[in-house]
């Protein structure tokens, strides 16, 4: 069962049907002008802003927490419409099953369209090299991504990445233009002044579109808790076998098995970040409601990606690498 | 597996928390990177692995102790150079105020880049090295500002130490700026003696300044007014509401609502609007949000409308109450802040693209430019990288617009080179409004805002 499901059953975003139209009669309540109301203002008029603008946009949605917010938000912005965008989901084939379950759930109660494009089919394809059956996916997405938009030739994709998980995301606009090699040169940047998002590319060529730039994980929590949104399991303390590597602890699935020297232990974790199963860490916790997740991030000392995400433990610069090459 | 707290959201209720966006500006190697550092890791807004990829980077270069700069200087080129090339945002909070922090580059090369931090920002924090003073870079991003609307300036006499919190070194600071924020038309200034590299007088009194009995920077940003930038009520009276139309939301009954963000001031279901630029007159039967309909949407809102007369409303236009309107114009006189290496030109045709609207335009002349030391402007036939000056457009397309200085949404434009699609310049409709600069302040949006 997914949360979306049992969370705040009064206020479950959804179907169609749940917009309301005015009606006399109608108990009206006040604007809300808080900061997460401005947040949520915003990014609704960045969604509204490059759906107009763009050709073929396309949201990017991992299952994950900032994108299921992203989807909810999309929801938001255009209905009592349907999204008039595709959702699609760069699949690494490592995945949590709650996550997959939690996608088809979610895209399928909001019937809307998911897009699935897979980096085993960029593997069985030849497009990038089998790196093994138990290694990170984690940067082969690239290919895969930047296949997909050449296939759909999409021009905008919309993605839930915040500027507050890693130095490099700091510094990205909330409209990333990237060339016609996916690549983001963060020297050439454009400006970006006002709310005046400005994507027109060529062909060939496509931008990022963060509406979410703004969030700090709080925010997302905050609002997940206000909005009611779903979200898989895994985000929710549970008891689960994990092998300890490099100082994350890792859930044995089919692709981690503790190696020789390694063993496997029960632990009571949850996930702060959902990703390559081979790469995304796991975190001890109790917290088995959003409002627990809420007080224990109010006092963690370890930042989301620190703590849960080995693909940035590379090197100095991992994150900026991995955009320069067309990473989301 | 039911979870009983989540039965009771807390959906009635504000966070109780607003939101102030603020600039670091000021001239390269004055100390802003290090002061952010710094103020977010006194307010401990940095989470111990950050700190500690910060240690560690520092230590690679030979830094003895942590530069506190490497929390913000985050991309390879700027590590190697120890400058700042883009915009950093961070995120810090305090119970009662989230802030969105950007901290800006200082070198000339990157004007467009403190350009793209400094307009959404309701407050810039002017970094100043006490030894050198007031350079032109400092006059430049300080003039930006202002041109931008941001009316709040926090100044820091930084590097204190190096004068040994010589009083008079702080005093010196305080006369020039004095004079610039009088020159400028910045009426909210006041300036701290701070070590950013110690962290004295940031979020810590100092207790090498006794003479010192201000604020802490930290107290200065929080007292702050917050949330000015986007209702225009930063950079004047503020205009009436207005509501750009980016989205006709369709309904799958039949039926249209217009969506867009409010700005300049509340819309209430039951106003009079205008529809701009045709000039049709209805009225806003009901503001929708998915969550339902509400009777005032403030400024700052995503909403969509519902109007009393079917009309043919699409992306572009513009909803106004009618007690206010824009002018709509094909001709109009700016300001901008010009970011291409090619010159910009009389007869250069480019696209504009003001709130939700874009169309070509021409430049019809350049008139002058922006002397940022005098802040006087000057006769000038080409405006150059990163300069500011004046200029006549002539638009394809109508464009219904306020004087900038009355609102920040209808008054703003960007420019865009019609062969590479980049931004090139950042306009403001109206002449630069310089309180203390005879002819600009003179001729004032004189021309502007009123059919040329």
């Amino acid at each position: 069962m997914t949360k979306s499901q049992t969370d705040a059953p009064d206020r479950t975003p959804g179907g169609r049907a749940a917009h309301r139209p005015s009606a006399p009669g109608d108990r009206r309540r006040p604007q809300r002008t808080d900061h997460l109301a401005l947040l949520e203002s915003h990014a609704i008029f960045i969604l509204r802003e490059v759906a107009a603008e763009s050709e073929r946009p396309v949201l990017l949605f991992s299952g994950g927490k900032d994108s299921a917010v992203l989807l909810h938000l999309a929801v938001k912005a255009f209905r009592p419409a349907g999204l008039p965008f595709p959702v699609m989901h760069v699949d690494t084939g490592h995945n949590f099953p709650e996550v997959i379950k939690f996608r088809d759930e979610r895209v399928s109660q909001l019937g809307e369209r998911l897009i699935v494009a897979s980096v085993q089919d960029s593997i069985d394809r030849g497009r990038v090299p089998d790196p093994g059956q138990n290694a990170s996916r984690n940067r082969l997405q690239t290919t895969t991504l930047l296949d997909a938009i050449a296939q759909h030739s999409f021009d905008a994709c919309f993605g839930g990445a915040r500027r507050d998980e890693d130095k490099a995301r700091a510094k990205e606009r909330v409209l990333s233009f990237r060339d016609t090699f996916g690549q983001w040169d963060p020297k050439r940047q454009r400006p970006e002044l006002w709310h005046l998002y400005q994507g027109r590319v060529q062909p060939g060529e496509h931008v990022r579109a963060f509406p979410l730039s703004d969030w700090t994980e709080l925010d997302i929590w905050q609002y997940i808790r206000r909005e009611g949104i779903g979200l898989p399991d895994i985000y929710f303390a549970h008891r689960r076998p994990v092998v300890e590597r490099d100082g994350m602890l890792l859930a044995v699935c089919d692709w981690v098995a503790p190696a020789p020297g390694e063993a496997a232990r029960e632990e009571t974790v949850r996930f702060r970040t959902v990703g390559d199963a081979t790469c995304t860490g796991a975190v001890l916790s109790t917290a088995r409601t959003v409002t627990q997740i809420i007080d224990e991030i109010a006092v963690s000392r370890v930042s989301e990606r620190g703590a849960t995400r080995a693909d940035d433990r590379f090197s100095e610069t991992a994150m900026e690498d991995r955009k320069r090459e067309g990473y989301f | 597996m039911p979870r009983t707290d989540e039965q009771a959201t807390d959906g009635t209720h504000d966070t109780g928390m607003d939101l102030l966006r603020f600039a670091a500006v000021g001239s390269v190697d004055d100390g802003k990177s290090t002061l952010i550092g710094r103020l977010l890791y006194d307010t401990r807004q940095l989470f111990d692995d950050q700190v500690a990829a910060a240690e560690a980077a520092s230590a690679r270069r030979g830094i003895g102790e942590v530069d506190l700069s490497f929390i913000t200087d985050g991309l390879r080129a700027e590590r190697e150079q120890g400058i700042t090339i883009d915009v950093a945002y961070r995120y810090a909070a305090t119970p009662r105020r989230k802030f969105v922090i950007a901290d800006c580059p200082g070198h000339v090369q990157y004007t467009r880049n403190m350009a793209t931090g400094a307009s959404t920002a309701d407050l810039a924090l002017l970094v100043v090295d006490v030894v050198n003073g007031l350079r032109e870079q400092t006059r430049r991003h300080a003039c930006i500002a202002a041109l931008l609307g941001v009316d709040q300036f926090v100044v820091c006499a930084n590097k204190m130490d190096l004068v040994d919190w010589d009083e008079d070194a702080y005093h010196r600071v305080t006369d020039d700026v004095r004079e610039l924020a009088a020159r400028l038309g910045v009426s909210s200034w006041r300036v701290i003696p701070v070590c950013a590299l110690r962290g004295d007088n940031v979020v810590e009194r100092s207790q090498a300044a006794r003479w010192y009995q201000g604020p802490t920077v930290l107290e200065a940003l929080e007292e702050a007014p917050a949330g000015a930038w986007a209702s225009g009520h930063g950079t004047g009276s503020g205009s009436g509401a207005r509501l750009p139309v980016q989205w006709v939301l369709r309904r799958p009954g039949g039926g249209r609502s217009y969506a867009g963000m409010v700005n300049g001031g509340a819309l209430r279901a039951g106003d009079e609007v205008t529809v701009l630029p045709e000039g049709w007159r209805t009225t806003i039967t009901g503001i929708e949000t998915y969550d339902g309909p509400i009777d005032e949407a403030p400024a700052g809102i995503s909403v969509s409308v519902d109007l009393a007369d079917d009309l043919d409303v699409s992306r572009g236009d513009l909803l106004a109450v009618v007690s206010d309107i824009p002018a709509v114009v094909n001709d109009l006189v700016a300001t901008v802040c010009w970011f291409s290496d090619r010159p910009l030109r009389g007869n250069d045709r480019l696209r504009v693209k003001h709130t939700t609207r874009t169309t070509p335009a021409r430049v019809t002349a350049v008139r002058g430019r922006l002397d940022v030391n005098r802040l006087e402007i000057d006769p000038a036939a080409e405006l150059t990288n990163n300069e500011i000056g004046t200029v006549e457009l002539t638009t394809a397309v109508p464009l219904a617009v306020d004087p900038y200085r009355r609102d920040r949404i209808t008054g703003s434009f960007v420019l865009i080179d019609e062969g590479t699609n980049a931004t090139v310049a950042a306009g403001m409709v109206g002449e630069p409004q310089l309180a203390g600069s005879g002819t600009a302040s003179s001729q004032a949006l004189a021309t502007s805002g009123s059919p040329a």
